[in-house]
């Protein structure tokens, strides 16, 4: 069904670029990043259309789509009414008959009236007809906390997408990333769930809500290129290489995690996920057989999170190495609250605690 | 007066007496026909009313006459009876245990047969479980539908589907859901993307006047309004949501296609056991769609004769006799009689057509078991389940299809 189609272009006088939308140079914050990602791929392909509430004309709440309907037209980048179930079913049906929706779901909060469409529509649909039809739609969603969001601008519910077989889940951690995973994620013919952590969208942040906010532009990978490019789905990255123990995370929690263990002077290898569905199974257990310690850090609840499916594949994998039980760092099982969030948040302090517990065990 | 809550109920129950006097029926041919391109506010007389062409005479009437030759008629009543033959044998064979369930349409041929023949073949259809007569009306193989029932070798859906659960993209039939209502928004963004490409193709939906309480059914309704996208969505009110009468999902308020009015959306109201009218609302809409008009909402008010499915028994919440004094009657029998007194059909070529499509039916039915059937197989390799998950298999499904394979020492 959705064999190539040969759209006529005809959209050519619509496309001059505002001024001053792309970075001149290859710094780019989170937020840039992914609008350069879409840029890129509403101009090389044409059926790419993007939509979502307040992403059109205004550019998204987060801005990420800022200037993409000037540049490529009404008809490519809408705003939607306010119905989640709404988009996606609409993206869907789009997908079906050739377009490669990306649609915003503008808090991962709000996510839940989509939830019978994802999981229930887009995740099986070629399963259950056989291969016969399909539908390539892209769902961005900005998550987590420490942005005094209350628990309905905080959550992380990546475990709730994770679990569903036939959906793509990912989450990145810095821009270089961002755009490459979103690039892959709109080409690839799989659904794929991508959440952004919006604590990180205009820089990185290692926990401390007391330091004075970094942009991403002193940092390695907020140097990202202007044009195409990819980073593979299903590969996770070795973000710091070291001998004394693993630590398994994604999103913020990268950031927090490389700050806690050089607080401690722990030589820690650092792993960020990336994609938690399909997971990279190989670069985590090779490096937890090598250390025989495994720390997981992540934002989300703790009861039946993430971390749990992660845990249990390192023991299932990687037993006869460990040399400590495995650790978990995570959010409390409460929804994330506004007063006392940094209580909440798995900051530094929590994640060298673990750390320390783990290399004494 | 104190206000209460209002707990609709049926209007009869197992024992009474059915008197469906109260039903405002239209004298056939009296409605009005306005130009497709109407605004929804000058017509919103027509979804109060119903749509009838077929009159107590048989005869087509009114400005919304389709004047379809004989041999389109002809067409219809043969997909219409085969429909019901079909259902008939597979119930049967459900019975003998063949089957671990199937589900008929009876008393609804027309909706699936009269709105297929009046939309194009490259249209694209969102249905329910309830509409196999439009996989044939478009002449997908009866032998592909029953193997699909049997979930035998011979299934192109390779087991995955409980019966019923048909799907196919060449015949431009989407792959039903078991999730009530979830194709009516999707059929929406599938006509957004027929008009961003351009093409001249339109999306049909269809839900039961249960589902029409689903946010999908409000989804469909503001998406398809909001970009005007060229897409019909019907609303089949067979009366019945397996117990629940048609009133607890706001029947006894306004016509189900009244709901349209408030998104600026026209609203038909037809008689679903009218061939006739039944095309002509379509064609209405179809036309509509085709020419920038956006949708269209169409009620198609009929009744579910057959029980909700095999697993149902409306003996405990209906009467049974209820069909027998349904006003509308039978659409297979009020086509039949229609083409009778124009004189051309009779009761002896209805013989002979109901003989030959169940020599028909018979014949591909062996053909269909020779391939398996569900408790004594063969089946679709139970590798297959891992297939099409994902576009290409991860390493973990490989994985996984090795310990079922009991190739793995973890298999257990
Ligand atoms: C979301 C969802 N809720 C409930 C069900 C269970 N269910 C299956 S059919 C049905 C009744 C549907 O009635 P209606 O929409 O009127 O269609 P009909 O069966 O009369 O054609 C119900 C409640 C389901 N399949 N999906």
């Amino acid at each position: 069904m959705n064999a190539v189609i040969n759209l006529q272009d005809d959209r050519s006088e619509r496309r001059t670029a505002p001024e001053g939308l792309r970075p001149e140079t290859g710094s780019m914050s989170m937020i840039q990043a992914l609008n350069s990602a879409m840029d890129v791929m509403l101009e090389k392909d044409p059926n790419v259309v993007i939509f979502g509430e307040d992403v059109g004309y205004f550019g998204g709440v987060f801005r990420c789509t800022e200037g993409l309907q000037q540049k490529h037209g009404e008809d490519r980048v809408f705003d939607t009414p306010i119905a989640e179930g709404g988009i996606v079913a609409t993206a869907i049906g789009m997908g079906v008959n050739g377009l490669r929706p990306v649609v915003e779901i503008q808090f991962a909060d709000y996510i839940y009236p989509a939830f019978d469409q994802i999981a229930s529509e887009l995740a099986r649909l070629r399963y259950r007809s056989a291969g016969q039809f399909w539908s390539p739609v892209t769902i961005r969603t900005p998550c987590g906390g420490g942005i005094r969001g209350g628990q309905t601008h905080s959550q992380t519910p990546e475990a709730l997408f994770a679990h569903v077989c036939g959906l793509k889940t990912v989450m990145p951690s810095n821009p270089y990333d961002a755009k490459g995973l979103l690039i892959s994620a709109i080409e690839d013919d799989d659904p794929v769930i991508f959440f952004e952590p919006k604590r990180l969208y205009n820089g990185p942040f290692d926990g401390d809500p007391d330091k004075p906010a970094v942009s991403w532009d002193n940092h390695e990978k907020g140097q990202v290129p202007v044009g195409h490019y990819r980073v593979a789905l299903g590969k996770a990255e070795t973000v710091r290489a070291g001998n004394d123990l693993t630590i398994l995370a994604y999103g913020t929690m990268v950031h927090v995690a490389l700050a806690a263990a050089a607080r401690e002077g722990i030589d820690a290898e650092v792993i960020d996920v990336r994609t938690l569905a399909p997971l990279d199974i190989d670069t985590l257990c090779e490096s937890v057989c090598r250390t025989g310690r495994c720390v997981i850090v992540h934002e989300a609840t703790r009861h039946c999170g993430y971390g749990a499916e992660l845990s249990a594949q390192v023991q299932e994998h990687c037993f006869w190495n460990l040399e400590a039980p495995i650790e978990r760092v995570t959010g409390w099982d409460t929804p994330y609250p506004h007063a006392q969030e940094w209580a909440y948040f798995p900051g530094q302090a929590r994640v060298a605690k673990a750390l320390r517990r783990t290399l004494d065990a | 007066m104190a206000s209460r809550l209002h707990i609709p109920t049926a209007p009869y129950r197992p024992g009474e007496q059915p008197d469906f006097s109260t039903i405002k029926l239209p004298k056939a041919g009296e409605l009005a026909r306005p130009d497709e391109l109407v605004a929804a506010n000058e017509c919103s007389e027509l979804p109060f009313n119903l749509l009838r062409v077929l009159d107590d005479n048989h005869q087509a009437t009114g400005p919304w006459d389709p004047q379809l030759p004989a041999a389109v008629l002809l067409d219809g009543l043969r997909y219409m009876l085969l429909t019901r033959l079909y259902d008939e044998r597979m119930l049967r064979m459900q019975r003998q245990g063949k089957m671990s369930f199937y589900l008929k349409c009876t008393g609804e041929e027309a909706v699936s047969v009269a709105q297929c023949m009046a939309v194009n073949d490259g249209d694209m259809l969102f249905p329910t479980y309830r509409q196999q007569g439009l996989l044939i009306t478009r002449g997908y193989p009866l032998l592909d539908m029953m193997c699909q029932c049997l979930s035998n070798a011979g299934d192109k859906l390779q087991g995955r589907q409980l019966p019923v659960m048909y799907s196919s993209d060449v015949h431009k039939f989407f792959s039903i859901s078991g999730n009530l209502g979830t194709q009516f928004s999707q059929a929406v963004g599938w006509a957004m993307a027929a008009e961003y490409r351009k093409t001249n193709d339109i999306a049909v939906a269809w839900v039961g006047e249960g589902t029409s309480a689903e946010a999908d059914f409000h989804y469909a309704l503001t998406f398809s309004s909001v970009y005007r996208a060229p897409v019909i969505l019907n609303v089949v009110n067979n009366q019945w949501a397996i117990s629940t009468h048609q009133n607890v999902a706001g029947g006894d308020q306004n016509p189900f296609a009244a709901r349209g009015i408030g998104y600026g959306i026209p609203g038909l109201r037809v008689d679903g056991n009218d061939f006739l009218a039944t095309y002509a609302a379509t064609r209405w809409a179809a036309q509509r769609a085709r020419t920038g008009g956006g949708p269209t909402l169409i009620e198609l008010y009929t009744y579910r004769a057959a029980p909700h499915s095999t697993s149902d028994d409306p003996a405990k919440y209906r009467p049974t006799d209820e069909w027998e004094h349904w006003p509308l009657g039978d659409p297979v029998e009020r086509l039949k009689q229609h083409l009778v007194a124009l004189d051309e059909w009779s009761e002896t070529d209805h013989e002979r057509m109901r003989e030959e499509l169940e020599d028909t039916v018979s014949t591909i039915w062996k053909e269909a078991v020779s391939l398996g059937t569900l408790n004594e197989g063969p089946h679709p390799p139970d590798a297959a389940m891992f297939e099409h998950v994902y576009k290409e298999m991860p390493s973990h499904l490989v994985e996984q299809r090795r310990q079922l394979e009991g190739r793995d020492e973890r298999s257990n």
